[in-house]
């Protein structure tokens, strides 16, 4: 008997992938603070229990800029119980309350979403998608993407150093953003020879649109119950939440 | 900035976005030939790259959205391409979020798409160089302009508290919309230069 490890392929994608789905949408629809906090909780202590490495962290870190922009304004537009004032502005209990709400959710959801699907190669989750009835062609997409991706960005990545050696120095000025452009243009050109190429090798390999698969094994036990219980914690915060 | 995370925007704002990205969605699907899915995927995984590219503006520094130059490039497969950069963006390096897929895909992919069809002929067809570039700049800028408006236009929908924030998302937009016309004159004409065929949408 073989132990099944967490990220193994004992784990039934399609499951975990609905899961986090339910679990995300019920978090992201919550409306008071403790419940909120609540699950922020419990999405933490799932994250930890999964044993994250430094990413999952450093990942929470980062902050999209309007949610930095919500964060300032909230506090001094929301009207309410003063809280406490910065020159003319004053801040507001409910405008802090709201901040701290969205701040709750939104780590949450990262949370949720990075512990339950951040170590997955996307073969695996092309197949899962495909599980779920997404139409192939997009299944198809995303798995090609995501597999040139790193390739195309290790280009990108040469190119700049050639730029770097060429001696150029990006400021705010037209001329680097030609650089750029042509920078990108490069990438775009390259891009398509190498799809030009692949597209012939598939050819000969007797590619007519359709990649053989797999019918991916039914869930098992250990699915169902991990599912339910992200089910049963969406339904419960809702509810909590409402009444 | 483009990608609105997961618990910022209400459910009627999620369902819109997530129908109008479906229906955007099953057009690129239709319109897509089969044996074009590699050329797709490659250039979405380029136009991905490039938009990682950070490109520096006074003390700060953007990403590009090539939205659309991905409207003139890729056509309505530009559906396609944003959505699979967003999923993948979302599941691998957990930025954006899994419920807003919708809402950022229409944000996104909408602008690039409608740049696309009013300025792709004009680019294709002009034979003066500053014809091209000033199409490609309008095409860079205004899907830029409308990704802004757009994410604003979400974020006031869900709430009016977000309206003092909106505003100011708007204004944040402005100089990557800026830098966003240069590079993409300046991509526009490289390409019009080395490889004309390369601006022929992939999906019409």
């Amino acid at each position: 008997m073989t132990v099944a490890t967490p990220q193994g392929p004992a784990c039934d994608l399609r499951l975990r992938l609905v899961a986090a789905f339910i679990f995300i949408a019920c978090v992201s629809q919550l409306r008071t603070l403790p419940v909120a906090l609540a699950a922020l909780t419990v999405a933490g202590l799932v994250a930890a229990w999964r044993r994250p490495d430094a990413r999952l962290w450093r990942r929470l870190m980062h902050v999209e800029g309007f949610l930095l922009l919500l964060f300032a304004t909230l506090p001094f537009t929301m009207a309410g119980q003063p809280l406490f004032s910065l020159g003319p502005l004053t801040a507001s209990v409910e405008g802090m309350e709201r901040a701290l709400l969205i701040a709750a959710k939104v780590s949450a959801s990262v949370l949720a979403l990075t512990a339950l699907l951040g170590a997955v190669e996307p073969v695996r989750l092309g197949a899962a998608l495909r599980g779920l009835y997404v139409p192939e062609v997009l299944v198809r997409l995303f798995v090609l993407t995501a597999r040139y991706l790193s390739l195309i960005r290790d280009e990108a990545r040469r190119l700049q150093e050639a730029m770097r050696m060429r001696g150029f120095r990006p400021g705010t000025n037209r001329h680097s953003w030609r650089s750029y452009g042509h920078l990108l243009g490069m990438l775009l050109v390259r891009a398509l020879e190498r799809a030009q190429r692949v597209e012939e090798a598939m050819r000969c390999r007797g590619y007519e649109g359709r990649f053989p698969r797999l019918a991916p094994p039914s869930p098992t036990a250990r699915d169902w119950a991990g599912f339910c219980a992200a089910l049963v914690f969406g339904l419960a915060v809702t509810m909590a939440d409402r009444l | 900035m483009a990608h609105i995370p997961d618990g910022l925007l209400s459910a009627p704002v999620l369902v819109a976005g997530g129908l109008l990205a479906a229906g955007g969605v099953a057009l690129g699907l239709r319109r897509l030939d089969d044996r074009m899915i590699p050329r797709t995927a490659i250039l979405a995984a380029a136009f991905f790259a490039g938009s990682l590219v950070a490109v520096p503006v006074g003390p700060s520094s953007v990403h590009l959205l090539l939205a659309g130059l991905m409207g003139v490039m890729l056509g309505t497969a530009a559906f396609l391409a944003v959505l699979v950069a967003l999923l993948l963006q979302a599941l691998l390096f957990g930025f954006g979020g899994l419920t807003t897929l919708g809402v950022n895909t229409v944000n996104i992919a909408l602008p690039g798409v409608l740049c696309g069809l009013a300025l792709g002929p004009l680019i294709r067809a002009t034979a003066r160089p500053s014809v091209r570039l000033a199409a490609g700049a309008l095409a860079g800028g205004l899907s830029v302009l409308g990704t802004g408006g757009l994410v604003a236009l979400s974020l006031w929908l869900s709430s009016s508290d977000y309206t003092p924030a909106a505003r100011v998302v708007i204004a944040t937009y402005l100089p990557l919309a800026l830098v966003e016309a240069f590079v993409t004159a300046a991509i526009v004409s490289f390409l019009a230069r080395v490889q004309p065929e390369a601006l022929r949408p992939v999906a019409p």
